[in-house]
């Protein structure tokens, strides 16, 4: 990558805007993640009985396994969500931005 | 009371009428479905079954790395499959780096012996990946070309930055091929008493080193997806087998398995290991472990650069994300299965008047029994024979990942100061897998009648408190210099190393030198934040040229980051 094409990417606002938005959507998906394994986690040391009710009076199913599964699967669509936004809007804007920085 | 005492009769005969159905259905000529036991070597007939699956296993990995072979000739070859591995591809090779037969047969294990409380270290183990995918993955295929000291050292200095970095690579690789190691060695001895300890071993050393050495990544890639698909596989029909038996109703099965446990209801509230004490310090730290020791094992950040480009590398983290999430609900239904239908059940619990649980063979067993439980003999075989190749195919990934580290870090950068050619690169490479193949066996050998229940312990924390706070920080902040880096990646490996030298399970259980000085088995919580705050004070007290070089050179680091402008070509098609 040549010095002119740096400094041509660098004083694009596109580019700018870009590395913003996908910082902003990198650390808040981060964040949820965190917050949800860290309060299930959290949850097993302080309030563990909470986690060991049953989910109903008759069921032996505790409310932490529907947690924890429930963790595995909002996982995976956050891991989903963020490649739906990237493929659709980050890579079109990625792709402007060099064809404008090499012309 | 007595609902439950006649449960606990009446399971254990379905389980049993059940069982002799599907093998004698599946297998008309054994008579015996009790000849896979290995409880009195001296007289068990050999497991054809699994001898039979094994050998079609590592014929047809032998035929891939053959063919891989033929294709392998340059180091981008060699060490990244040419950059040619589609997403859905990296995926299946990412969960099956991820799957080890560790987390296959000790989850399940430790389901069927403490109930809820495996599932805590599956969504341990699996909420990494989000998180690889969100700040690491893409930035890792744009910057770095075979290692994530690549990335690490882009804008800093090589020397010592690749040193670090290498080191601490090394120490997770070669401690995780000892844990798998000893692992393959019981497994095979138990499965197949004809072969021993050693020979079991010696075997799996044989075999890694022929892949890696001449298939190189693209021989292992392939050995990792057809593993990965046979393990899925295999699991799906174990767990359709527990279903199935249980009338497709998961109450049924908890409740089956409630009454049959001889804890009962404890096992639906462990929210810690049945017996422990609840200690949030050490939940927490256990949960920072998992989740960024993941994002720091080598071996699984090497698979980004083998992709086409960060739009691929991004995929593959959500392909590897929804199978491993897959895997570890099936793993749930197999530990819960396995309650039902193999414990109390005399053809694989040792003595029964003693404990229902305690199975022959040992405490990693219950999935492997299950296998036979549902599918008889010849789906034993099957599934000891992908355990087997679970284990060939990790350590494979594990070996190249090492060997990369000594050859593309140490040998070519450190020590040449990048003159080496390439061809010279591959042939260090190649020399070192079979170092480290040798290595793996005779360590393997030593730690034969060690307690190794330490070393997840250890490498998860080393690459949690070392490699993962060290490469995030070089991709995203700009004020991270070579000095900040390197104390930042020392302290990381000397004080994980050292808290667990200290700990509870070491100093007292291994050691024996009384109460632990240290009282935690997992000693990220006080060594990540120490990584952190010794890498912002290095940093930015640094105000030598060199680190204001440094700085300045993160705009340029920034825009191939975001980019992928001059990152490594990827293959066009393959």
């Amino acid at each position: 990558m040549s010095v002119l094409i740096a400094s041509k990417i660098q004083k694009n606002p596109k580019y700018l805007q870009l590395i913003k938005q996908r910082d902003t959507l990198s650390w808040t998906l981060s964040a949820i993640v965190c917050i949800m394994y860290f309060g299930f986690t959290l949850m097993i040391a302080f309030t563990p009985g909470i986690l060991t009710q049953p989910i109903a009076a008759d069921s032996v199913i505790p409310v932490g396994m529907l947690l924890g599964v429930g963790v595995i699967i909002a996982s995976c669509i956050l891991t989903g969500i963020y490649v739906f936004i990237a493929n659709n809007t980050f890579d079109p804007i990625v792709n402007e931005i060099v064809r404008e920085a090499s012309k | 009371m007595k609902l439950a005492k006649s449960a606990l009769l009446a399971i254990p005969a379905a389980a049993a009428l059940f069982a002799t159905q599907l093998s004698s259905a599946a297998d008309a000529v054994v008579a015996a479905p009790a000849a896979v036991l290995a409880a009195v070597p001296a007289e068990v007939p050999i497991n054809w079954h699994a001898i039979i699956m094994f050998v079609i296993f590592v014929g047809i990995t032998l035929i891939i790395t053959y063919v891989a072979a033929t294709r392998t000739k340059t180091a981008s070859d060699f060490y990244a499959a040419g950059r040619g591995v589609t997403g859905f591809q990296n995926g299946m090779a990412i969960a099956g780096d991820y799957m080890s037969a560790a987390s296959f047969l000790g989850i399940t294990a430790l389901v069927y012996f403490n109930g809820f409380y495996g599932l805590i270290f599956s969504v341990g183990w699996l909420v990494g990946w989000p998180i690889i995918l969100f700040l690491i993955a893409e930035r890792l295929r744009n910057l770095g070309k075979y290692t994530y000291a690549d990335v690490v050292s882009f804008r800093l200095k090589q020397g010592p930055v690749r040193t670090m970095a290498a080191v601490s690579s090394l120490i997770v690789v070669i401690w995780y091929l000892i844990g798998q190691a000893v692992g393959a060695g019981q497994l095979l001895h138990t499965l197949v008493p004809q072969v021993s300890y050693r020979e079991a071993i010696v075997a799996v050393g044989g075999l890694i080193i022929i892949y890696v050495t001449f298939g190189g990544m693209k021989a292992t890639t392939w050995v990792q997806i057809i593993k990965a698909g046979l393990l899925l596989g295999g699991a799906s029909a174990m767990a359709f087998g527990v279903m199935a038996h249980e009338g497709f109703s998961f109450a049924k099965l908890f409740t089956d398995a409630v009454a049959l446990h001889p804890k009962h209801m404890e096992i639906m509230k462990s929210v810690v290991k049945i017996g422990a004490k609840a200690n949030p310090i050490e939940s927490i730290s256990l949960g920072l472990t998992l989740m960024f020791g993941t994002a720091g094992l080598p071996h699984i950040l090497m698979r980004f650069f083998t992709v086409t480009d960060a739009k691929a590398a991004r995929k593959s983290v959500l392909y590897g994300t929804c199978f491993i999430g897959y895997f570890y609900v099936l793993t749930f239904i197999i530990g819960f299965g396995a309650i039902v239908l193999v414990a109390n059940n005399p053809e694989y619990v040792a003595n029964i008047s003693k404990s229902i649980l305690d199975l022959k063979g040992g405490g990693s067993m219950p999935a492997i029994y299950l296998s036979h439980a549902v599918g008889g003999d010849y789906f034993l075989g099957f599934i000891a024979a992908v355990a087997f190749a679970t284990i060939l195919a990790v350590v494979s990934g594990l070996t190249l990942a090492g060997a990369t580290a000594m050859s593309h870090d140490l040998y070519a950068t450190v020590i040449m100061k990048g003159k080496a050619t390439e061809r010279q690169e591959v042939w260090v490479s190649k020399m070192c897998v079979i170092g480290l193949g040798i290595v793996a066996v005779l360590l393997g050998i030593a730690f034969e009648k060690q307690n190794v229940a330490y070393i997840v312990a250890l490498t998860f924390s080393i690459a949690a408190c070392t490699n993962f706070p060290v490469l995030v920080m070089s991709i995203f902040w700009r004020g991270l210099t070579t000095r900040g880096a390197i104390m930042a990646g020392y302290t990381g490996m000397i004080g994980s190393i050292v808290l667990l030298v200290l700990g509870p399970t070491i100093w007292t259980k291994i050691l024996e030198m009384g109460p632990a000085i240290f009282p935690y088995d997992f000693p990220t919580f006080v060594v990540l934040p120490a990584v952190l705050i010794v890498a912002y004070v290095a940093s930015v007290t640094d105000d030598s040229e060199s680190a204001k070089l440094e700085r300045a050179a993160y705009d340029a680091q920034l825009i191939r980051a975001e980019t992928g402008l001059g990152a490594e070509e990827g293959a066009v098609s393959h």
